[in-house]
């Protein structure tokens, strides 16, 4: 299925939960917040959020800033 | 009893804050903020880059017991803000947020009514709030009236190194509201950041004016010191300013008269 990731469009195997994609793009769970469809997806939640079709999924970290 | 300060549960004995933007490399970072003495250092919220796996990260070089201060930057809507807010508060676990509205590119300077805006919302969700602002005691007042735990008016534009540019709307809105007052962003040099803190301010929060120095760590060490001296000098009261002279040493009993 396609969805928007980070701004750019990627296929990803269908009915991945949060939790899936992120082992699935190697990402360390614990240093990262997940947003999708613009609502933050708690880390308690990873496991049983299922990501769908066209959902648009924000994957940050912090930066350094000011 | 010691000089400390608080915001919402937390207790700071240290009045710098400092950004971990803009270092050359991380371990220049690192030794910088170490020599500043800060205890909370401001932090940005950015997508992760998927393309480089097992990058360093940011919190690696950041010294342990530092509390972490997540801002908005560059959100130009109060949506945008509060989501940044929501994931920043994500990541952190913590609840003190240093929000930001840009209303212009060229100049940062904020959208102060998106600001009070997104104040309002992420009070109610719970957050601390610290609202970078403009140096308008009008404002101040509403960001206030909102809840936010402190103002942070800007001396000078973010990055700018101009100093207080106005030092006596610094010194209204400390008359105008209750809530802790920071100065936060325009400071160039120690003497800015001794001037913030004579003037009364709780605290200074900067990045540019450390991270782009020459010689960081040593400006770390001057923005450390001009803050202590700022500070002391403020409780010690200064003189008030005379037009003319007034002798240090006796004006009688001079020899040859």
């Amino acid at each position: 299925m396609q969805v928007r990731l980070n701004g750019e469009l990627r296929e990803i195997p269908d009915g991945m939960t949060v939790a899936r994609l992120l082992a699935h793009l190697g990402v360390k769970a614990p240093r990262v917040a997940v947003e999708v469809n613009e609502a933050v997806v708690t880390k308690d939640r990873y496991e049983a959020h299922k990501i769908g079709p066209g959902d648009t999924v924000e994957i940050v970290a912090f930066v350094g800033g000011g | 009893m010691a000089d400390t300060w608080s915001i919402g549960k937390q207790t700071f004995t240290s009045r710098l804050l400092v950004g971990t933007g803009k270092y050359a490399d991380f371990p220049t970072m690192q030794r910088a903020l170490t020599a500043s003495g800060a205890e909370v250092v401001t932090v940005a919220v950015r997508r992760l880059d998927l393309s480089k796996k097992g990058e360093a990260s940011l919190l690696e070089w950041i010294p342990k017991g530092m509390k972490l201060l997540p801002n908005t930057a560059a959100c130009f809507t109060a949506e945008e803000a509060i989501r940044t807010a929501r994931l920043g508060r994500e990541l952190d676990m913590g609840d003190l947020v240093k929000l930001e509205v840009i209303g212009d590119r060229r100049t940062l300077f904020p959208d102060v009514e998106a600001l009070v805006e997104a104040a309002r919302v992420l009070v109610k969700e719970g957050f601390t709030v610290l609202p970078y602002t403009n140096d308008d005691p009008v404002t101040a007042r509403k960001l206030e009236d909102v809840g936010c735990a402190a103002v942070m008016p800007a001396g000078a534009p973010i990055g700018s190194g101009l100093g207080i540019r106005n030092p006596f709307n610094i010194r209204i809105i400390m008359e105008t509201v209750k809530v802790p007052v920071l100065v936060d962003a325009g400071v160039g040099t120690a003497s800015d950041a001794a001037l913030a803190m004579e003037l009364g301010a709780v605290a200074v929060l900067m990045n540019t004016a450390i991270a782009e120095a020459k010689d960081p760590v040593l400006m770390a060490e001057a923005m450390r010191a001009g803050v202590e001296g700022g500070r002391k000098a403020f409780l010690a009261g200064r003189i008030p300013m005379k037009l003319h002279a007034s002798a240090s040493s006796p004006m009688t009993g001079l020899i040859g008269t």
